[in-house]
């Protein structure tokens, strides 16, 4: 009787690894990928470089006015100067504290939900979704306390983004979750209403939705009830994005197997506790991607608040470009615009991927 | 209506003319059964047969329209209370297992117990590990039912089911979507709780199981009871042609 060798474990040859390695498999992978990568090479690198040149090499930074904008490339001195209400909007300076404050707790709340090991995660995040929202209200709004009030229309820029985009995110989830439920109800008046609901709104554009909020919803409600123009902004976006989420939900619910429901029914779970602790946390890890697409869109949508006078980020852009100290350099605010809003997109993309990895459970 | 009064008193399950149609299609026919405490049913046919669709109305995952159902001494009607009291006294295994799969094996477990019978965590938590040893998996626990093989997860599902201390177990096809090398673990499951006393009502095709511990065999075809008889006899002696040929078929292959 023989016994089996096993041959010993060899590295890799080292033709596949590496720096080398790497060029060598994704992109001059035999001769027809090696010329498309010298044709896209050749297509790309001149648009890129000159690019890079105009917002780098030949930019100018620092200065006071456009007489400072002397190198033919981007002229960041025009954001440097603008950069306080690009940022606050029509704060009033001397309380851009309060704006700050608002900006750092922000930072340090989402920083602490998103970080695993925080202790009593679960009373900070309803403590962020109740009494925060509160005390924002109150620290930005003012008129309490002895703090000097500041009228919502004074808010703008990034702050006022921020506060729209987080109202709409934070609300529109959970309106979306009962509606998605009640479209999928038997009872057929909850269901009906929530199937017109969903229908009429995700129909709608939403600069009309915006359109009617600002200038429609004050004929209807009395006018000792003096709405202001935010809110009616933000609930406006929140019955729209709602509808659009509760669709993205309802997709979810629908790719979870019968036999989860019914799993949950034979061992006594009630309706709500088989939704709570079966079905959504299934339906919405599976949603993630569509949710947080949903989320970006809304985050992006908050500038057409701009139509109904609010001075979001881009219309604080907009405005500034009609100064005549700074004429002619748009390019320049639309750039910084983007980037902004790319960077706050990117971080809720990226934080999704890895929610995705992190639930994975191997099915 | 109300003859649960005077129920014989080993009497747990009885079905009495009970019809269930699909829209047009009558899919239970004047269905008659009792269900003796620690009885063990086999119930076979052919698929179509309405086998599966009568034990889920057990439990009523599945309404019937006419006739009467009657668990423990409450009847299954569109009463929320009396449904609840029915399913927390009645544990079933489903075919593909149903396992939560974003939940470990001991949250799995856990589950029930905690949200319906409002056990501490602590105590749900060693009432299930009781049982994965029970079902011979203990060290599988913290894993995700995605990470187990299909027999795992039968036993997990059994488990689970246990853990809401039921008197009545529900096995709806479990082993038919098993890999033929752990169709045995599960069956070596279901020998030991049978022994142990359990009332049990399997639809299975396993007649070895059903020879080894079933009281009764139940042969249906196209909603009807076509034939029962305790295992012996069914086998050997069966009384109907429709049964013959099926057991032909399911023997000698």
């Amino acid at each position: 009787m023989s016994v089996h060798e096993f041959k010993p474990d060899l590295p890799p040859p080292s033709s596949s690894l590496g720096v080398v390695g790497w060029l060598k498999t994704n992109l001059f992978n035999g001769p027809v990928n090696s010329i498309a990568t010298l044709v896209l090479l050749y297509i790309l690198v001149p648009p890129l470089w000159s690019a890079f040149q105009w917002i780098f090499l030949n930019a100018d930074w620092v200065g006071d006015s456009r007489e400072m904008c002397t190198s033919g490339g981007a002229c960041w001195v025009f954001i440097n100067d603008r950069f306080g209400q690009f940022i606050y909007g029509y704060y009033p300076v001397e309380l851009r504290w309060r704006v700050d404050a608002f900006f750092i707790s922000l930072a340090v709340i989402i920083g602490l939900l998103v970080y695993e090991k925080t202790p009593q995660r679960a009373k900070l995040g309803i403590f962020s979704l109740t009494i925060y929202p509160i005390i924002v209200f109150f620290l930005l709004n003012g008129g309490v306390l002895g703090m000097e009030p500041v009228e919502t229309h004074r808010w703008g820029g990034l702050m006022l983004t921020l506060v729209i985009a987080i109202v709409g995110i934070v609300a529109a989830l959970p309106f979306g979750i009962v509606l998605a439920l009640g479209r999928r109800s038997e009872m057929p008046i909850i269901r009906s209403f929530c199937t017109i609901f969903i229908e009429f709104w995700r129909a709608v554009p939403l600069i009309t939705v915006l359109f009617m909020a600002s200038v429609m919803l004050p004929l209807f409600v009395s006018e000792e009830i003096e709405f202001n123009k935010l809110l009616r902004a933000m609930i406006g976006i929140i019955l729209f994005q709602s509808a659009y989420m509760a669709e993205v939900i309802r997709g979810g619910l629908q790719a979870i197997p019968k036999g989860q429901y019914e799993a949950g029914e034979a061992l006594g779970l009630s309706y709500w506790q088989s939704m709570g602790l079966i079905i959504l946390p299934q339906a919405l890890k599976i949603t993630i991607p569509s949710i947080v697409n949903t989320f970006i869109a809304l985050f992006k949508d908050t500038s057409l608040v701009l139509i109904i006078g609010l001075f979001d980020l881009l219309a604080v852009g907009q405005a500034a470009l009609a100064d005549p100290a700074w004429l002619g350099y748009s390019v320049e605010m639309y750039v910084f615009v983007a980037f902004v809003f790319w960077l706050f997109c990117f971080g809720m993309s990226r934080y999704s991927i890895y929610l995705e990895k992190k639930l994975h459970t191997g099915h | 209506m109300n003859q649960a009064t005077n129920p014989q008193p080993e009497t747990v399950i009885e079905l009495k003319g009970m019809n269930k149609w699909y829209g047009e299609f009558h899919v239970l026919k004047d269905l008659n059964l009792k269900v003796t405490k620690g009885e063990k049913i086999v119930i076979c046919g052919p698929s179509g047969s309405g086998k599966s669709t009568m034990i889920r109305c057990i439990n009523r995952l599945e309404e019937h329209q006419t006739g009467q159902i009657i668990v423990n001494g409450t009847e299954l009607t569109a009463d929320l209370k009396n449904i609840h009291i029915v399913r927390s006294d009645v544990g079933m295994c489903f075919q593909h297992f149903n396992l939560f799969p974003h939940l470990t094996v001991l949250q799995n477990c856990c589950l029930a117990p905690i949200w319906v019978k409002k056990l501490p965590q602590a105590e749900a938590e060693a009432t299930a590990m009781k049982y994965l040893e029970r079902v011979k998996i203990p060290d599988q626990a913290d894993k995700y039912p995605g990470q187990l093989s299909g027999g795992q997860q039968q036993r997990v599902a059994i488990a689970r089911s246990l853990c809401m201390n039921p008197s009545i177990m529900l096995f709806d096809e479990p082993t038919s979507a098993l890999d033929p090398e752990m169709v045995r673990e599960v069956l070596d499951v279901m020998v030991e709780l049978a022994n142990e006393g359990m009332t049990m009502l399997c639809v299975t095709h396993e007649m070895g199981f059903a020879k080894q511990v079933a009281d009764r065999v139940i042969f249906m075809d196209r909603g009807e009871i076509i034939e029962e008889n305790e295992p012996t006899s069914f086998f050997e002696n069966p009384q109907s042609d429709r049964t013959k040929l099926f057991l032909s078929q399911i023997l000698n292959h």
